[in-house]
């Protein structure tokens, strides 16, 4: 029965694998291949950082290709927060900016036969969870303790539970949204080229562009607005 | 009462067949806003990157019950929670 549902289950391959375990307090702890796909990426982000300032320290009046792609990646990323959140923008481009493209990153690295590290829920539930903590605290930093629990107390008192329920649901459906959408393209991937691996020749780069490229940016550009929207929210008093 | 291991598998391949039954709304949900957005930019074409954002944002947005039930169906068939 360890076959799984599918027949020829052997050959289809989605699921997160241990590397090397380690004890860790007691605790077996695996280090698993989403780890090491979110080293691979986080290296090539720190690659182009390291470059992209390089370029811009010795920044030219009329500027060459590099220096170009890096200007019109910051320009293009600070015009969507200044359009969404107008006068809070200030403190929160470089937030977006960065999740921005670590989600995009990780999201079309599928496309480099690495497993997107965004479909394992661990990543996406950090993301969400960062998110709440943005959102609470820039509530409490806002509104004050008397404008949150104004808020919390919306129509009347008794709807308190009902409130907080839906505080708590933002970070979970935030997370679940990009992993579900990840997971799913990762695991139709699976089965083009576990059971059509005889025919699976040029035709599956369709799918890729969808799956990997198209979706992978609509979510990422989904995450990061709706971020923006609930910060700029929480910011907002009457 | 004693169950067969298969037999649970079988219900539990049942039960992912109804979950997936949840892409019907967000199916429906979707065409509604994409037919929305053509006729705003059929009555205003200069206004056409700005309905396409909104409009996928909404879309995707609406997308999500029906992951939530593509989730279930994954949990029943790979994670198998119902197999003791």
């Amino acid at each position: 029965m360890e076959k799984g549902i599918l027949l020829s289950a052997a050959d289809i391959d989605f699921m997160v694998h241990g590397v090397f375990p380690y004890k860790l307090f007691g605790q077996t702890v695996w280090i698993t291949t989403t780890h090491v796909c979110v080293l691979i990426v986080m290296l090539v982000i720190i690659g182009f950082c390291i470059a992209a300032n390089r370029v811009i320290k010795r920044a030219t009046e009329v500027p060459g290709t590099f220096q170009n792609i890096v200007e019109l990646i910051v320009e293009m990323l600070d015009n969507m927060v200044g359009g969404v959140m107008g006068k809070y923008a200030v403190g929160f481009r470089n937030y977006i900016g960065t999740i921005f493209i670590f989600i995009l990153l990780s999201n079309i690295s599928g496309l480099f036969g690495l497993r997107p590290p965004t479909a394992d829920y661990g990543v996406t539930f950090a993301l969400g969870i960062m998110t709440f903590v943005t959102i609470h605290f820039n509530k409490f930093k806002h509104q004050k303790v008397k404008g949150v629990i104004q808020g919390l107390c919306d129509p009347w008192p008794i709807w308190a539970p009902i409130n907080v329920i839906g505080d708590v649901a933002v970070p979970i459906s935030l997370s679940l949204r990009l992993f579900a959408n990840i997971l799913s393209g990762v695991v139709m991937m699976a089965l083009v080229y576990g059971l059509l691996s005889k025919i699976a020749i040029i035709w599956p780069a369709a799918l890729h562009v969808y799956f990997d490229l198209f979706s992978g940016a609509i979510q990422t550009y989904v995450f990061c607005m709706l971020t923006m929207t609930y910060i700029t929210d929480a910011c907002t008093t009457e | 009462m004693e169950f067969n291991t298969n037999f649970i598998l079988g219900c539990s391949a049942i039960g992912a067949g109804l979950a997936v039954i949840a892409g019907i709304g967000p199916g429906v949900g979707q065409g509604i806003a994409a037919g929305h957005a053509a006729a705003a930019v059929g009555r205003n074409p200069g206004a056409k990157s700005d309905v396409t954002s909104t409009m996928l944002l909404g879309q995707a947005v609406a997308e999500t019950t029906g992951l939530y039930g593509l989730l279930i169906a994954m949990l029943l068939l790979f994670v198998k929670p119902l197999v003791p």
